[in-house]
């Protein structure tokens, strides 16, 4: 029986794999996909669900979310909970671009406030924010400053002038992983992340103006500051060379951990080893340091906006009321604390391609939004809209308090570039009335809109599942990319 | 999915959903490996636009010759990031270590890599290589012809 056979509704929108599948799994596999996302389903991204519901420790299900695709190892779109005390962690789980998220910050503004200069805007964004491939940031580190980064994350950048005291209370382990331990980061890791710091990157990262289109959820929307018709920004990026080195310095030393630990796996990319190993240990302290250079890095680019609009609006950050709404990671590890049949226990959540959904009443969540659960960011691609939804109750029973994390891609690059050209893309753009402003051509037509899933039905999943719920729906006004 | 195999070139490039994938070839193990720097710095920028005007040395040990292609690809691309470099041209070396006390191989590769200072004014930019992946990597002969390939994540 093909793996997509064996797949059986649990509810609307939930499905389940049995354990019984594959000899080897001990746990089954749950999906959060609609009818048609099943049809449509990479079997190959079924089969890592699979792979990862066999590995040591594993708690409740190896759990697909509403955009699960096909990703080494582990899919993208995956979460992976494994007990603390004889479970394991795989930097396979995480993926190479650590602590890869979306932050948001609000303003006061309005679409006709920002329209006659939204040109200037764009500009002013696209050279205040490096990114593209070799990006250097704009500043200098002084002599060993890249430890207190890793160290620190977005506490360093504050510390040192970038964006304000308050911003660490909204962000995700407000902006620092205290396990972080910079001497475990190698020194080739180090050396690629400092003249990339406060750098956007290329791909699928982007910086995006957006205007609230559509509120969902008035509360929730009142309680994260969110108000229908204002303007919003959001910033994807990650850690950059730093974290991708990290991943790859971890994956080479566990692919031979795994054998000396005697640990049967099916395939090589899912390389671990059991939490308590002096690898394991290794590896999430220098993840937690990948974590902290990414937060950092979303900091720098936060103060950096804030200085495009007083540039170009000659108002102050304050007076625009550019607070962050919240700043989330989707490729990260965590040890949490979630109910497993019935009773607490400490959990190593993976998270790769996931974004955490903390539902109401969770201490990780700051106290403003303590009431309602986490804001959850959703990015949609180049053009297209994206959702602020909150975490839920049910998340916290079904998924370790996790959801989707974005659009995941349907079109190779070179297929992109053959059925599109990038100036085709920026008429289409322009045509809607969004300003774009791009390092490289082929990245445009690379990331053709309909080159991704459509976030859309990603998040309607999401909702209709329960696993987060709707907020607001943001549509962008203008994008710089890589 | 997979392109026919051809000498005429010296890599070709196949597709995968989110990344690229190359196939380099080459009559000497060596040469396939200097085709993979290339295929993987044509993914990046033209190389055609890149001269030979800096060079860099370095060295590898690694325990397989899967392992040594990811490790010298992976070499390349720190160059790449931490001395802003963009490299055309690349002559290797690879020697079997045999360790009588050890039934473990090991190989070394040593690398002269040449290029020059990435300048935009001069270089396009395609697409970054975020980090080189294990997957469905391979190096094997065939009838003579040594043929690498590996999946580049972007």
């Amino acid at each position: 029986m093909s793996i997509k056979e064996s797949l059986e509704k649990v509810r609307d929108n939930v499905w389940e794999l049995p354990s019984s599948y594959k000899k080897e799994m001990r746990v089954p596999g749950r999906m959060y996909l609609d009818d048609e996302a099943v049809e449509n389903i990479e079997e190959g991204a079924l089969e890592q669900v699979a792979n990862v519901a066999c590995m040591p420790g594993i708690q409740g299900a190896s759990i697909a979310m509403p955009d699960i695709h096909f990703g080494y190892g582990f899919s993208i779109g995956g979460v992976g909970a494994f007990n603390y005390n004889n479970g394991v962690v795989s930097p396979g789980g995480v993926g190479f671009d650590i602590n890869c998220g979306v932050r948001m910050l609000r303003t006061n503004l309005t679409e006709d406030e920002i329209k006659p200069k939204l040109k200037e805007l764009t500009e002013v964004l696209f050279k205040n924010i490096p990114s593209g491939v070799g990006s250097k940031g704009q500043i200098r580190l002084k002599d060993n400053e890249i430890d207190e980064v890793l160290d620190y994350g977005a506490w360093w950048a504050v510390e040192r002038g970038f964006g304000w005291e308050d911003d660490l209370k909204f962000l995700e382990e407000n902006g620092r992983m205290k396990e972080a331990e910079s001497a475990v980061v190698s020194a080739k890791a180090k050396k690629r992340g400092v003249p990339q710091l406060g750098s956007l990157g290329s791909g699928n990262h982007f910086l995006e103006v957006q205007k609230i289109e559509e509120v969902y959820d008035e509360d929730v929307a009142k309680a994260f500051g969110l108000e229908a018709g204002s303007i919003a920004i959001m910033i994807h990026s990650g850690s950059r060379g730093c974290g991708h080195q990290i991943c790859s310095d971890y994956l080479r030393k566990m692919d031979k951990a795994y054998r000396n630990y005697k640990i049967n796996i099916p395939d090589r990319q899912l390389a671990c080893a059991p939490i308590d190993s002096k690898e394991a240990q290794g590896y999430l302290k220098a993840m937690a340091a990948g974590a902290n250079y990414a937060w950092a890095n979303r900091q720098m680019m936060s103060h950096w906006v804030r200085q495009s609009f007083e540039e170009v609006f000659s108002r102050s950050a304050e007076d625009m009321d550019m607070g962050i709404v919240y700043d989330v990671a989707h490729n990260i590890a965590k040890k949490e604390v979630h109910k497993v049949k019935g009773s607490h226990m400490e959990v190593l959540v993976h998270r790769k391609g996931a974004t955490r959904a903390f539902g109401p009443g969770r201490r990780e969540i700051p106290k403003e939004y303590r009431s309602v659960g986490q804001p959850v960011l959703i990015s949609g691609t180049m053009g297209t809209a994206s959702y602020v939804l909150h975490g839920t109750d049910v998340a916290m029973e079904e998924t370790f308090g996790s959801t989707a994390h974005g659009a995941g891609r349907v079109l190779s690059r070179t297929a992109a570039k053959k059925q599109f050209t990038a100036d085709q893309i920026e008429k289409e753009l322009n045509a809607k009335g969004i300003h774009v402003k791009a390092n490289s051509a082929p990245v445009l037509a690379e990331e053709a809109p309909s080159a991704y899933k459509n976030v859309d039905s990603v998040v309607k999943t999401s909702h209709d599942a329960g696993i987060a719920k709707l907020v607001a729906k943001v549509v962008p006004l203008a994008v710089t990319k890589g | 999915m997979e392109m026919k195999e051809s000498r005429v070139n010296k890599y070709d490039y196949f597709d995968v959903t989110a990344d690229i994938g190359f196939y380099a070839y080459g009559n000497t193990l060596e040469e396939a490996y200097e085709n993979a720097g290339l295929a993987m710095f044509d993914v990046i920028t033209d190389i055609g636009d890149v001269k030979k005007e800096e060079s860099r040395d370095f060295e590898i040990v690694s325990e397989d010759l899967v392992s040594l292609l990811y490790d010298y690809l992976e070499e390349l691309l720190f160059l790449q990031d931490t001395e802003f470099l963009f490299f055309s041209d690349f002559n290797v070396d690879i020697e079997k270590i045999v360790d009588d006390s050890s039934d473990l191989n090991n190989y070394k590769l040593t690398c002269s890599a040449y290029g020059e200072e990435i300048n935009w004014d001069i270089h396009t930019p395609k697409s970054e290589v975020k980090a080189i992946t294990f997957h469905k990597m391979d190096v094997k002969e065939d009838d003579g012809v040594f043929k690498l390939r590996a999946i580049l994540d972007l």
